[in-house]
């Protein structure tokens, strides 16, 4: 018999559909008192699904949760809140015209009669705030931070509540690594004070530094758990996958040709005097720590942001680029970072949002063709192996994977010479991160230029030919694929060039 | 514990339903408004009455197609009552104190009434301001500029104007059926055929992913409420022929049955959905509402009650329904 007294929150015979889709079928979770524990799986596959059933966003078609050994149920987060129990989203929601203060206490303000007593909440406010070593005062202005201190935020309120339980999903998406520490060292902490943590995250490493434990699912379902002693990457991943995925990065090495995109000296807000090319074939990695100015270059070079100064050449011409509009015509593309707010029309069909910037090459006269529209979607959405039914589906519907699938095919329909991918497999599962980077080796194989952005060290390691670095808006340093292959370059000279060293 | 099952409905899965009913729902609504109406008032269902009421809803036919590009961008247009008047107006300095030509009268408003709509997204798409300010105040300035022009006296218009509303073409349908079938099919191969319809769906539904798909969501926008001056024009030009009066202040609060008919048929406020057959159905209702009221006899002084509670109706049903489908 297992003690029952062990655990914090369990529950069992989850089930739960949207319309047709099983989103969760028979899903069960046992969480220790002061454990971390981690919820793997593809996208898809049902962990948020099962945290928004826990904190009241979902009700659950059937199935039962106990919470401190009794029946648990929520009508929505505030009432898990008052049971204790507090979720962390992964796109932060804070009020930015409100103080910390004044975010901390929402919708359980200090009061003195009936008017706020904004003295006492900024006292009160301010003493957790000092408790957590947090160092803004309580009347800064939300607006004000950086994500990771937002982030820091919504944690302190969660235990300001007396939180039992903390579910965070995805928290380090946002966050550079010194961030990341600092959140490590807050988990640490809280789980010292027997608060437990279910942690959402697609990135493994993070996963073996700061869980005990781990429960995997699939499609839905609840595939199992392990203690993270004794269980190793490749394991989890084939729980996951249900296969055994063996090679992490695809890379093909393909011929490289000619310069395709060049820029000199270019300068605009959060970067100075950055020269670089990039050769048909090519994938150049970018990379550098969050606000570095990777991501600030390319939507200047998209025409997304203005230039100040720097010069571009596009197969020897020069060229100069207003608007996205202008960037698309010349054959230079760009996959955002984020693919919400500019990548997708969420609530229209996958066939509109595939062919919006392809529709002036597929007009008859001043009507679209539709049936060529409808054919040619269908093609780069098969393509770029979407999963979807039909393509006239909206766009909100599908996973993160899919989605981001769904952008690229956009691009790559639209024919680009530069298709510039920053993030491109952010949030997305492990089976359809080796799609895209399969992909990504394709595009390049047949003459393409790729430029692509990443946090994550492994990944712009394992695909690109060529790897810049960046730091505080300058360059500093590039390694060549020799380079990592033959281990002169590693991780680590990479992350110290990121924090400025050579 | 076993899995829930789905009830079903009318014998259907309830996705089959639902997407049914997404499709068709509001035109149930129409049928089982025309049916009771009929019950209540078979005089109701005698086709010169249909044909009657078809006349009359051209008018907020074509605000409603021009309020659904301004609604489709995320934006309303509160000036269509304002710019009815002031085209009507003009038209009547054209024609009547002007003697000039019906159909130079005709292209001189429209042009007027279009130049004011790009004056608004102008405002709109280049000063990122509220449409909803921007049209409120400009709704002043518009009447305000049909106050100026005619020195706020009622302009009779001639019999040749009257043709245009009392025209009958193969001798049973009235010339402004005609007109706002040609202007209804017009829009729908715009909205739905063309790349300007997909630019502003994109640009409602999602004015970064627009711009980063290289569409000039600023040019867009002026489009948008250059199409509903455009066709407040014309929607003047067919009011004053039914009523032979062109004053200042006519057209008040025709813009409240133009965003009922708008959202009755579908198109969402938080802009990038709608679709042209919807807009169509949400006038027609808005139509029979009106005409049912008088027929079945229930006091005037009902009737915005009425309209007020069925339009909250039709878009608690519709959310009910769609909700999932839409935002």
């Amino acid at each position: 018999m297992r003690n029952k007294d062990e655990y914090i929150f369990e529950c069992e015979g989850i089930y739960k559909a949207f319309g047709g889709t099983q989103a969760l079928a028979d899903v069960e979770l046992h969480v220790k008192k002061g454990e971390v524990i981690a919820l793997l799986g593809e996208n898809g596959a049902g962990k948020s699904t099962l945290m928004k059933a826990v904190i009241g966003l979902h009700q659950p078609d059937a199935g039962t949760m106990t919470f401190e050994g009794k029946p648990y149920s929520a009508r929505g987060p505030v009432e898990a809140m008052h049971a204790g129990i507090s979720m962390i989203h992964q796109e932060l929601n804070p009020e930015p015209h409100l103080t910390i203060a004044e975010s901390i206490f929402l919708k359980r303000e200090s009061t003195k009669g009936i008017f706020l007593d904004k003295k006492a909440q900024n006292k009160r406010a301010q003493e957790i705030l000092d408790r957590f070593g947090f160092k803004h005062p309580a009347t800064t202005m939300m607006r004000n931070l950086t994500l990771a201190q937002m982030q820091m935020v919504e944690i302190i309120k969660a235990v300001s509540c007396d939180a039992k339980m903390i579910i965070m999903d995805e928290p380090t998406s946002s966050l550079d690594s010194e961030e990341t520490d600092h959140l490590f060292a807050t988990i640490r902490d809280l789980k010292s004070k027997g608060v437990s943590i279910i942690y959402i995250s697609h990135r493994m490493d993070e996963i073996f530094e700061i869980c005990d434990s781990v429960a995997v699912f699939r499609d839905g379902t609840y595939v199992g758990a392990r203690s993270m002693d004794g269980v190793t990457r490749d394991e989890l991943i084939s729980m996951m996958v249900g296969r055994q995925v063996k090679n992490v990065f695809p890379k093909t090495e393909c011929e490289i040709g000619d310069v395709v995109f060049k820029v000199e000296g270019l300068t605009g807000q959060g970067f100075e005097d950055i020269s670089f090319e990039v050769r048909a074939g090519e994938i150049l990695g970018l990379t550098g720590l969050v606000g570095s100015g990777r991501s600030e270059t390319m939507r200047a070079i998209f025409g997304l942001d203005p230039l100040k100064s720097g010069e571009m050449w596009l197969n020897g011409e020069k060229i100069t680029i207003k608007s996205p509009k202008d960037a698309i015509k010349k054959g230079v593309c760009m996959v955002n970072e984020d693919r919400k707010d500019f990548g997708l029309c969420l609530f229209r069909s996958l066939r509109e949002n595939i062919s919006l910037p392809n529709l002036p090459a597929r007009q008859k006269g001043i009507l679209i063709n539709q049936n060529r529209e409808k054919k040619e979607c269908e093609e780069y959405a098969k393509l770029l192996t979407v999963k979807a039914a039909s393509i006239e589906h909206n766009a909100y519907s599908l996973s993160g994977g899919n989605q981001q699938k769904v952008v690229i095919a956009k691009w790559i329909m639209a024919g680009p010479k530069l298709l510039i991918l920053d993030e491109p497999t952010r949030g997305v599962d492990v089976g359809a991160k080796s799609e895209i980077h399969t992909l990504m080796c394709q595009f390049a194989a047949k003459g393409m230029a790729i430029i692509m952005i990443s946090s994550e060290l492994p990944e712009v390691m394992g695909m690109s030919d060529r790897i810049l670095i960046y730091h505080e808006g300058k360059l500093n340093g590039e390694v060549s694929r020799e380079e990592v292959l033959s281990g002169a370059a590693t991780q680590e000279t990479i992350l110290a060039k990121e924090f400025g060293g050579k | 514990m076993a899995q829930k099952k789905e009830g079903k409905i009318l014998g259907m899965e309830r996705d089959t339903f639902r997407s049914l009913m997404g499709k068709y729902g509001v035109s149930i609504v129409m049928l089982v408004l025309i049916v009771v109406i009929g019950i209540m008032q078979p005089l109701f269902l005698k086709p010169s009455n249909l044909i009657n009421v078809a006349t009359q809803i051209t008018i907020n036919g074509m605000l409603a197609f021009g309020m659904c590009m301004a609604i489709t961008t995320g934006g309303i247009d509160l000036t269509v009552g304002a710019q009815i008047a002031l085209g009507g107006v003009m038209f009547g300095i054209c024609t009547v104190k002007g003697g000039m030509p019906v159909v130079v009268g005709v292209l001189a408003t429209v042009a007027v009434t279009t130049l004011f709509g790009f004056i608004n997204g102008f405002l709109i798409a280049k000063f990122n301001m509220f449409p909803f300010v921007v049209t409120l105040s400009m709704q002043l300035v518009i009447r305000g500029v049909s106050l100026v022009i005619s020195g706020g006296q009622g302009i009779q218009m001639g019999n040749d104007v009257g043709n245009i509303y009392y025209t009958n073409v193969f001798g049973m349908i009235p010339l402004p059926i005609i007109i706002y079938l040609v202007v209804f099919i017009l829009m729908y191969l715009m909205f739905h055929w063309t790349k300007l319809g997909r630019y502003i769906l994109a640009v409602g539904g999602n004015p970064n992913a627009a711009l980063a798909s290289g569409v000039s969501v600023f040019r867009i926008k002026i489009y948008a409420y250059a199409i509903s001056g455009f066709l407040a024009g014309i929607a003047s030009i067919i009011l004053v022929a039914k009523t032979g009066n062109a004053k200042a202040n006519i057209g008040e609060g025709y813009e409240t049955d133009a965003v009922a008919a708008c959202v009755i048929g579908g198109t969402s406020f938080a802009g990038g959905i709608a679709t042209m057959p919807g807009v169509v159905i949400g006038t027609f209702i808005v139509g029979f509402i009106y005409n049912g009221i008088n027929m079945v006899g229930i006091d005037g002084n009902y009737q915005s009650i009425i309209r007020g509670l069925v339009i909250i109706l039709t878009v608690m049903m519709d959310m009910a329904i769609n909700g999932k489908n839409r935002k």
